[in-house]
């Protein structure tokens, strides 16, 4: 096989120590993480740290179960009430992974008989969520709204029926959805729309909410779903709405009920980070401005990159071959980075991805762009 | 309503760029052992035969299509579906 001839495997990458949000030991050798989703850089935060440390020593270790059968720990309804407020929603249910929050809500909102669009570059927890729940699953060319238009005329009075999917930040590129158009679709259409937030939670808009709140569309999305495990530092899952239907998912929702409820510690570290992300939107300046600096850096370069500046920052490559051999120069120079292979990238190419955080510093994104300068040059490409 | 006999060879035509070389299609012809479609082709096609016929080829439908008479009977339903 192509990949453990000219690499060490690109998906059993061991990170023998994690020393910050943006270092670690690999291989014996220090590495600036540059594909991490840790957006704020809030996993070594005290304050976090602190309110985890102090809810294991009160609470334990770990709910041991479901909430369905060992019940709610305050810490999962305080949490719920301060998403529901955050978002300025009725309802929120709190899952145990972002992956389980989508199949969870997809799967209990829709049935047979249902049709759900979903944009084609959606996460493969969407994909999975619209295969459990039994409904149509029809997929509309990525961010295309005229193609979008064009499958909800032809779904007729079934729109009413309807649940559109899309991303506020897409991970594969970190290009933003077309919501402002996808919202007046919906709207002009009479169907449902369900946006997930995983990449923009904390980084679109101005008070963080994401792209719903940056296109100034809020009112038009009836789900909104996200997860613990990038801006906040943890893991874990929610939805938010104002369809009573998200708290009523509870009774219906395998991926809810079929699984321990998240811990203690998860719970109270995602809590503060929920207030930080709030409370100082400079992390937000700090990782926008480290965004910047490092696609304008490897644009510079000559890669080929998203459409637009996000902290997800993608390097397209044509060959396979070509893409390993890189990525693993990249960590010989001490830099880690996501590496995509067909399928997983749109367009059947390859993807070296980048994601940057507000904990970067400055010097570590232009170490980035220097590894990236020497690795092409030791290519020559 | 478009019936299976006006389908069968504007699928050929559209298939016809993907069969092997000295390759013959028909109706028994296997998409993915026949054809060595990979999962981006069938995507391909699939984008290519909704514009073609004016539909949405639902995903829950494609594991049900094995040969190009299964591709032609969907497409059947779906554009009865849509009449």
């Amino acid at each position: 096989m192509a990949l453990t001839r000219l690499s060490q495997d690109p998906f059993r990458v061991t990170i023998e120590r994690i020393l910050s949000p943006t270092e670690a030991l690999v291989n014996g050798r220090p590495m600036i993480l540059a594909g991490t989703n840790n957006y704020l850089g809030l996993t070594f935060d005290p304050q976090c740290i602190e309110a985890a440390v102090q809810a294991v020593r009160e609470q334990g270790t770990g709910t041991t179960g479901s909430r369905m059968a060992n019940g709610s720990f305050g810490g999962h309804l305080a949490l719920e009430q301060e998403l529901a407020e955050f978002f300025g929603r009725r309802w929120c249910s709190v899952f145990s992974t972002g992956y389980l929050a989508n199949l969870g809500v997809i799967a209990a909102l829709t049935g047979p008989g249902d049709v759900i669009l979903i944009d084609a570059d959606c996460h493969a927890s969407i994909y999975d969520g619209c295969r459990m729940s039994g409904a149509e699953v029809i997929r509309f060319r990525h961010n295309d709204t005229a193609d979008l238009h064009k499958r909800l005329r032809r779904l007729g009075k079934r729109c009413a029926n309807t649940l559109i999917i899309v991303e506020g930040l897409y991970s594969m590129l970190g290009d933003r959805a077309a919501l402002a158009e996808i919202a007046a679709a919906k709207r002009e259409y009479g169907a449902y729309l369900l946006v997930d937030e995983a990449h923009s939670l904390g980084v679109l808009g101005e008070r963080g909410r994401g792209l719903s709140e940056e296109a100034g569309v809020e009112d038009s999305v009836d789900f909104i779903v996200g997860t613990f495990s990038k801006s906040l530092g943890a893991t874990g899952g929610f939805c938010v709405s104002d369809h009573p239907e998200v708290d009523l998912a509870r009774y219906v929702s395998r991926p809810y009920i079929f699984t321990a409820s998240p811990c203690p510690s998860v719970i109270a570290s995602t809590r503060v980070a929920l207030h930080k992300l709030q409370a100082e939107p400079e992390l937000r300046v700090r990782l926008w401005n480290n965004a910047r600096r490092l696609y304008d850096g490897l644009k510079g370069l000559g890669f080929s990159l998203g459409p637009e500046p996000s902290p997800i920052i993608a390097a397209r490559f044509g060959e396979k071959e070509e893409t390993i051999v890189f990525w693993n120069g990249l960590l010989d120079q001490g830099v880690y980075v996501n590496m995509i292979l067909p399928p997983a990238a749109p367009d059947g190419g390859s993807l070296l991805r980048c994601s940057v955080s507000a904990a970067h510093t400055s010097e570590q994104v232009d170490r980035i762009c220097e590894a990236f300068a020497s690795v092409k040059m030791a290519l020559s490409l | 309503m478009a019936p299976y006999e006006t389908i069968l060879p504007q699928l050929y035509e559209i298939l016809k760029p993907f069969a092997q070389d000295g390759q013959t299609l028909s109706d028994e012809t296997e998409l993915v052992a026949d054809l060595d479609l990979d999962s981006m082709k069938v995507m391909e096609i699939l984008l290519e035969v909704e514009e073609r016929f004016d539909i949405s080829i639902p995903l829950n439908v494609i594991p049900d299509v094995r040969t190009i008479r299964d591709f032609a009977r969907q497409i059947e339903q779906l554009t009865e579906h849509h009449s």
